[in-house]
């Protein structure tokens, strides 16, 4: 019954969004009438697609087996969180995850919209139906979530173990609320399209959207990236891999809209280039989600490999992405130019920003499809990896960081060198002593991570420059929003820069009672004794671990197996200090009776994540000052 | 932006969806060309891994017959799902040898009492270093290898009843 009314919600939602669209473009035409029913539809719309998955949730939790991806993601032996999280931990599910989060943002957007003029929203809404609607014809053609199977099986097929990991229950979720939260920016461009309203009110509609989707982009890929961590056991940060740069590129096309956005609400300038950035931003995002979805990239998230599915989604594709290309191509010329600036200015920081961010994106989506391309055109297999990435994108990242620490201290419209370059000059004073101390320390090190950590040095003050000779309690809270997502950027780029130079790695085979000294930790490998869980068992090692003459800490990582699906994972321990991460893995005995183990003194890797998050932290305050301002002064022009 | 320039996001996406589209539509190939193929084995000596069989060396891949070799260990599920099909070779004519990774002389013994035995001989290889050298990663793994001792063709994960008829004919034509 249940999965009946998931099934029946969700063809519901279709006619529903089927309507939305119907109604939208009607009244956008002139059928003044309808207009007042696209909102409501719009919220029911979302209501539907909620309960369907919900429901879909609840099947999970109480490991309903006649239902086929119940059957095939669940078990009863695993624990109610992951139970809870098999929902989204598998191809159907995720898909049902991603429509009712759109069906949730366009009821945000119905709701709580009020800035936008009225035809722009009608268009707008209209266009988030358009992506709805695909993505429902999608689910119930080639993806049922909610297909029967006969007779009900009496175990499930569990859940890959790597997922079982509270971090990463919660990542997709945060992802998709980013990706799909672009949706909305995408649906504010083709209204602003169709209507050709494109100006600072416009922009100061779009930006808590794009803000917030931003936020939660952030997010994921910190998450996304503390989980590959200490989860794979490879010690590694970022890999390159497909699915890494999908959720890299819509941030980074996501970042550069968010600066060309404030050109826009602040001086009406950028106009057709923000709305190109809208468009990509969540072209970025379905170009992931096919790359993740379709298999057409081998990857370790190639959870769902489905070349039928794959066409589907590419034919989505062509529509949408093509469908917004093409709108631009013939309304772009009819949106009047925005307003011209000096060279040496705010605005012209800001368009450096987004060309550099562009570059970034560009060298990342090269990368990524480099080996189908070459394959397409001369059949030889190869694969992109970190060479290229850190080769290609590494400078152009330092000039971003070093355009970054000059952005927020220029003038609007107007600025002049002189001046610029004598706030500049604390920043750039203190980049030369670290420049010059961090060589004399460590002169083997490498070119990039010198001036990685010179540069996050420099901007880390040039960051909160704009707090200078400010009444800190008078400054608004989206000045503090953006020194901190500067700083958070600073921060993480020290990390990277130490993580890549200072890291200490020893592969040992060690005897029980024996002791290894990495960086400032002498490790003795206690002892090795079998353990288990819910539905795993494991060898786990002790180690004690002491630093200098300080207290013993206990680590205990673990090589385990789980038995459903059959599965070995090495399950890392961590030992966080404030200068950085003791990580040591368990590995296989050797024939001679000693384990292999790995350990790698990391310093200050934690920046890496911390910068993240204190990125998303700026991000919040930033969205919190701008609504706040909006709600006690709609009517001003925000500087 | 006017002229030509406001259709350039629109061309630019329409060459990437193609290329995207070609890369769906091809016919997928899962196998992957071992580097190994068109090589001589490596040299090695491996001593016999259980009683009643001798041992394996690569000299007795240069004999000038052609031979199945087989890398597989009595732990190994879908090792014991294989012996049927390795069997069926070995009726056909086939000479297969094998290569045991990891593995105990008694528990290969009752693996081959349970299971049938079709090798003529088994190399005991107790530290993977013969089967990395050949470039297998895992277990089963079978390879074609002609008289001279070079490798013709790599099989990864068990030989399924389908393949039987080509291996054998594969065998056969290497002569």
């Amino acid at each position: 019954m249940i999965a009946e009314a998931g099934l029946a919600a969700l063809w519901l939602g279709a006619a529903l969004c089927m309507l939305q669209l119907i109604a939208a473009t009607l009244a956008v035409r002139g059928e003044a009438q309808l207009a007042g029913i696209v909102r409501p539809v719009a919220v029911a719309q979302a209501a539907l697609t909620m309960l369907a998955f919900s429901l879909l949730i609840w099947l999970f939790v109480e490991v309903d087996l006649s239902v086929a991806l119940v059957f095939e993601n669940d078990h009863s032996e695993k624990p109610f969180l992951y139970r809870f999280a098999a929902t989204w931990g598998n191809h159907e599910g995720s898909m049902l995850m991603w429509v009712a989060i759109l069906g949730v943002a366009g009821a945000a957007v119905a709701l709580l919209e009020r800035k936008l003029e009225e035809r722009t929203l009608l268009a707008t809404l209209g266009g988030q139906a358009v992506i709805g609607l695909g993505f429902y014809a999608f689910l119930l053609f080639a993806s049922n979530p909610f297909a029967r199977l006969y007779p009900a099986p009496p175990e499930g097929r569990g859940l890959n173990p790597l997922l079982q990991d509270p971090g990463l229950a919660f990542h997709p979720p945060t992802l998709y609320l980013g990706y799909v939260g672009l949706s909305v920016a995408f649906s504010f461009a083709i209204g602003a399209l169709v209507t050709r309203d494109v100006g600072p009110a416009f922009a100061r509609a779009m930006r808590p959207w794009v803000l917030g989707a931003w936020i939660f982009l952030t997010l994921g890929i910190t998450a996304g990236s503390y989980w590959a961590y200490y989860e794979l056991g490879w010690g590694g940060w970022w890999f390159w891999d497909p699915v890494e740069n999908a959720s890299l590129m819509p941030w980074l096309a996501a970042t550069a809209l968010l600066h060309s956005v404030t050109v826009l609400a602040t001086r009406d300038g950028l106009r057709a280039w923000t709305l190109m950035l809208a468009v990509i931003a969540f072209s970025m995002s379905m170009v992931g989600t096919f790359l993740v979805r379709s298999g057409i990239l081998t990857s370790v998230h190639a959870f769902a490999v489905d070349p039928r599915r794959g066409m589907f989604l590419l034919v989505l594709l062509f529509l949408y992405i093509g469908g917004a290309l093409a709108l631009f191509g013939a309304r772009v010329g009819t949106v009047r130019e925005g307003t011209r600036f000096d060279p040496v200015s705010r605005e012209a920081g800001l368009v450096a920003n987004n060309l550099l961010l562009s570059a970034v994106l560009g060298i990342v989506l090269v990368g990524t499809l480099y080996p189908l391309i070459l394959e397409a055109a001369t059949g030889t297999k190869l694969s992109v990896g970190p060479p290229y990435f850190d080769a290609a994108a590494g400078p152009l990242a330092l000039i971003l960081v070093a355009v970054m620490a000059a952005g927020p201290l220029l003038r609007w419209r107007r600025d002049n060198l002189a001046p610029l370059a004598k706030r500049l000059a604390p920043a750039a004073g203190l980049a030369l002593i670290v420049l010059i101390a961090v060589k004399f320390v460590a002169p083997s090190i490498h070119i990039l991570s010198l001036l990685g950590l010179a540069l996050a040095a420099g901007l880390a003050l040039a960051s909160v420059a704009p707090l200078w000779q400010r009444n800190l309690r008078r400054t608004p809270l989206f000045v503090w929003g953006m020194v901190l997502a500067h700083l958070g950027v600073a921060v993480s780029l020290a990390g990277m820069a130490c993580d890549s130079s200072f890291t200490v790695e020893k592969l040992v085979a060690a005897r029980v009672g024996e002791t290894v000294t990495v960086g400032p930790y002498s490790v003795t490998f206690d002892a090795i004794d079998p353990t288990f869980g819910a539905n795993w068992q494991a060898l786990q090692a002790t180690l004690l671990v002491r630093r200098g003459g300080g207290d013993m800490l206990t680590l205990s990582p673990q090589a385990r197996t789980y038995w459903a699906p059959p599965t070995e994972t090495s399950e890392t321990a961590i030992h966080t200090a404030l200068d950085g991460q003791l990580y040591t893995v368990l590995g296989k005995q050797a024939p001679d009776g000693r384990w292999q183990l790995r350990l790698w003194w990391k310093p200050f890797v934690t920046l890496i994540w911390a910068g993240g998050a204190l990125i998303a932290i700026g991000g919040t305050l930033a969205l919190i000052g701008r609504l706040w301002r909006a709600r006690r002064r709609p009517q001003e022009v925000w500087l | 932006m006017t002229g030509y320039a406001k259709w350039a996001p629109l061309v630019a996406f329409i060459l990437l969806g193609s290329a995207l589209t070609y890369g769906l539509a091809k016919p997928e190939t899962t196998n992957i060309q071992s580097k190994m193929v068109g090589a001589s084995v490596p040299s090695f000596t491996l001593p016999p891994a259980t009683a009643g069989l001798p041992g394996l060396a690569s000299s007795d891949l240069t004999t000038g017959q052609p031979h199945l070799l087989n890398i597989f260990a009595s732990w190994c599920v879908p090792c014991a799902a294989e012996a049927p099909q390795l069997k069926a070779i070995a009726d056909a004519g086939v000479p297969i040898v094998g290569i045991a990774i990891r593995d105990r002389p008694e528990a290969l013994q009752r693996f081959l009492a349970r299971n049938g035995n079709a090798f003529r001989a088994i190399g005991a290889d107790d530290a993977s270093q013969v089967q990395m050298a050949l470039g297998s990663s895992g277990v089963p793994e079978s390879f074609v290898i002609d008289g001279k001792g070079r490798i013709l063709q790599q099989v990864i994960g068990p030989i399924n009843s389908q393949d039987v008829a080509g291996l054998v004919a594969a065998v056969k034509a290497a002569r």
